[in-house]
């Protein structure tokens, strides 16, 4: 297995730039998730390093060695298609043992290791069975199959979830990632889903327009996001953003909006202008004594908790509350803000100002 | 209670199409069974009116397509030794001997080399083409393909008297190779179209997956690609080569000794010892015969649906 580090890797189709100056490093065993909305760069990205695309300029470092001029077949790693991409024409035992039979390996090894591999995925009982037969998940097994049995340096994964029914998707997520913990193989992992990102991923890529937002482990991107698009990006309901205009100081740890003093992480850096106050659903909770007030428009019930949207000054936000916690759509409530939790942004940029909470997450790489 | 069902068709709309399709059968058939038919028959049945459905088979007409016979007089027959087969037996009924074979092997022969050649040429440059303009970034593709379609934008004998001076030039009337290329020339812009159609729809990802698993590009193609397109390349190679085997302006004009092909022959088949119309009929029985035997090998490739399910869009 190997670490994979890219440089300044660029990547232009014509006049538009699908990848911009991106540098980011995945720690050798690392489950390392590219995320983002679609045409974000995020599979550009993915197959460059894979060597599918060549990039216009940056490096491409696996297991130390610059590999990005290198045609796919010389970088040693294997690639999980979203579309499985099994060879319609061979069965599964044919399809497993293609990329072993292309290196020249023995009969008899090729078939100890197909043995081995297919019990590991659990798929011997259909291994001469032709692929077009098979069901979604299988189909995704025997691409896997095909995958690790020949040992590579990384593996890439394009969306490998995202032709499987939603059922099937979260048991598959949980295999794959036991599949890695045990085999502690390094995998790049593309996807939109962010759900899926967080439940699998060891660290996260958040990339957007080409250009990567913020590069963490998936606490830090959620607690601490870069920019008013991650905020917005991560977590379903997305991060509240209330937006207004006033001035902080350096080392102040309250902003005042709308004429109401509210508690922030202690800042580090002063700023005037345009600013949004973003807060996540959960951090709000509904109390008499807030002084900060809104009207209930309507409350969706999830179980454990519900969704309770609110119309304030500062426009619409949603707050998660237990869902014991009675709440009549009219109301009018008082809010109060876990100010420990809070990101600033500035509203031009999207960037978010540097505090105490997000100390050392903010500069990339 | 009856049940309905928008996408199955009535039994009613079942026995209509089936008879167009058998009404169908009958009018496209009915001229191959008179030639088959026609073969057969003696030349006396062959022009007999009203037109003979029941007869007495016989073989003559194939006796006169292989042979070149001679008349001779009653008293000469009768001073030949026996005859020492079958069909030397028929041609003497006539008051005739064989003088030799006739040049109907050697032009059949050259449909083969010529069509089958052709054809294989077509199919390969084509493939390779349509590969290059399906996967890769090719310099003004849009008008290269256009100009490939362009060239049939024309009845091909539009420009038969170019070609023919530029055959002459060339030192290629009459032969194999010039043949070859002419048909291959016509044929290659359908393979390239026809092709390119087919392997726009084999998603890239196999090959991908291909170069990933440690094979070149061309072992990607080799072994991933063509497996797949094979349905494509078969209906191709029909097409290319129901255009070569058939094609009689171009041969008329081009061939006329080494390298003429069986269409412009067979009809030079009447003009030997009256009308033989039971010949003419065999030599085209026997031309439709490898055609036939090509798409029968073929039929199963042009079944679609061997990547059905591989793929999950």
């Amino acid at each position: 297995m190997a670490e994979i580090v890219i440089r300044n890797l660029r990547k232009e189709f014509g006049d538009f730039t699908a990848v911009q100056s991106s540098s980011f490093k995945i720690e050798d065993g690392e489950f390392f998730m590219l995320l983002g909305p679609s045409g974000c760069g995020k599979t550009t990205t993915l197959r460059m390093i894979a060597g599918l695309e060549l990039p216009t300029s940056g490096e491409i470092y696996i297991d130390g060695e610059e590999v990005g001029q290198r045609p796919a077949s010389k970088r040693d790693i294997a690639f999980v298609f979203q579309m499985f991409a099994l060879y319609p024409h061979l069965n599964v035992r044919r399809n497993i043992s293609y990329p072993l039979v292309s290196q020249g390996m023995p009969k008899q090894q090729v078939a100890e290791k197909v043995d081995e591999v297919s019990r590991i995925l659990g798929i011997g009982d259909i291994l001469d069975r032709p692929v077009s037969g098979l069901s979604g998940g299988d189909r995704q097994r025997v691409a896997l199959g095909r995958a690790i049995v020949r040992d590579p340096k990384a593996f890439m994964m394009d969306e490998p979830l995202g032709a499987l029914d939603a059922e099937f998707r979260e048991h598959m997520a949980e295999e794959l990632r036991a599949l890695h913990d045990r085999m502690s193989a390094t995998t790049v992992y593309v996807t939109h889903d962010q759900l899926e990102a967080m439940q699998m991923g060891d660290k996260i890529v958040v990339m957007n327009h080409g250009v990567i937002e913020q590069f963490g482990t998936p606490r830090d991107i959620y607690d601490k996001p870069a920019t008013m698009f991650v905020a917005d990006f991560i977590g379903s309901p997305s991060m509240n953003f209330l937006r207004f205009h006033g001035q902080v100081h350096a080392g102040s740890g309250t902003v005042v909006m709308h004429h109401q003093e509210l508690e922030v992480p202690r800042l580090q850096e002063p700023f005037e202008g345009d600013l949004v106050y973003g807060i996540r659903p959960e951090h709000i909770s509904l109390s008499d004594s807030g002084t900060y007030r809104g009207e209930v428009i309507a409350s969706e019930y999830l179980g454990t908790t519900q969704i309770v949207t609110l119309k304030t000054g500062s426009g619409e936000l949603k707050a998660r509350i237990p869902s014991d916690q009675p709440v009549r759509a009219g109301e009018h409530v008082g809010l109060e803000f876990d100010g420990a939790t809070v990101t600033l942004f500035d509203n031009q940029t999207g960037r978010a100002l540097r505090s105490e909470l997000n100390e050392g997450v903010l500069s990339h790489v | 209670m009856s049940s309905y069902s928008i996408t199955e068709p009535s039994s009613r709309q079942k026995w209509a199409a089936g008879t167009l399709v058998i009404v169908y059968a009958v009018i496209t058939l009915l001229p191959l069974v008179w030639i088959l038919t026609t073969g057969f028959k003696s030349p006396v049945d062959a022009i007999a009116y009203p037109p003979k459905v029941l007869f007495e088979p016989s073989l003559e007409g194939y006796v006169n397509l292989f042979t070149t016979r001679t008349r001779v007089t009653p008293e000469q027959l009768e001073s030949l030794p026996p005859p020492a087969s079958w069909y030397e037996q028929i041609v003497r009924n006539r008051d005739m001997v064989i003088a030799g074979p006739s040049r109907y092997g050697e032009r059949f022969l050259n449909s083969v080399i010529i069509g089958f050649g052709s054809t294989f040429l077509s199919v390969f440059l084509g493939t390779l083409a349509a590969y290059a303009f399906s996967r890769f970034k090719v310099p003004m593709k849009d008008d290269l393909l256009f100009f490939i379609l362009s060239t049939r934008m024309m009845p091909p004998i539009a420009v038969a008297i170019p070609i023919f001076l530029m055959f002459r030039t060339l030192g290629l009337s009459d032969t194999h190779l010039g043949m070859i290329l002419l048909y291959t020339a016509v044929n290659i812009s359908l393979a390239v179209w026809l092709l390119k159609g087919f392997i726009d729809e084999i998603p890239r990802e196999y090959e991908e997956a291909a170069l990933i698993d440690g094979y070149t590009r061309f072992q990607a193609f080799y072994k991933v690609v063509l497996p797949q397109a094979a349905t494509g390349i078969a209906s191709t190679a029909i097409f290319c080569l129901i255009f070569s085997w058939n094609e009689y302006a171009f041969a008329v004009l081009l061939t006329s000794g080494t390298a003429q092909t069986a269409p412009p022959f067979i009809p030079t088949i009447i003009g030997v010892g009256g009308q033989d119309w039971p010949a003419v009929a065999a030599g085209a029985t026997l031309f439709l015969v490898p055609v036939m035997v090509f798409t029968i090998l073929l039929r199963k490739h042009l079944l679609r649906g061997i990547t059905f399910g591989a793929v999950r869009k």
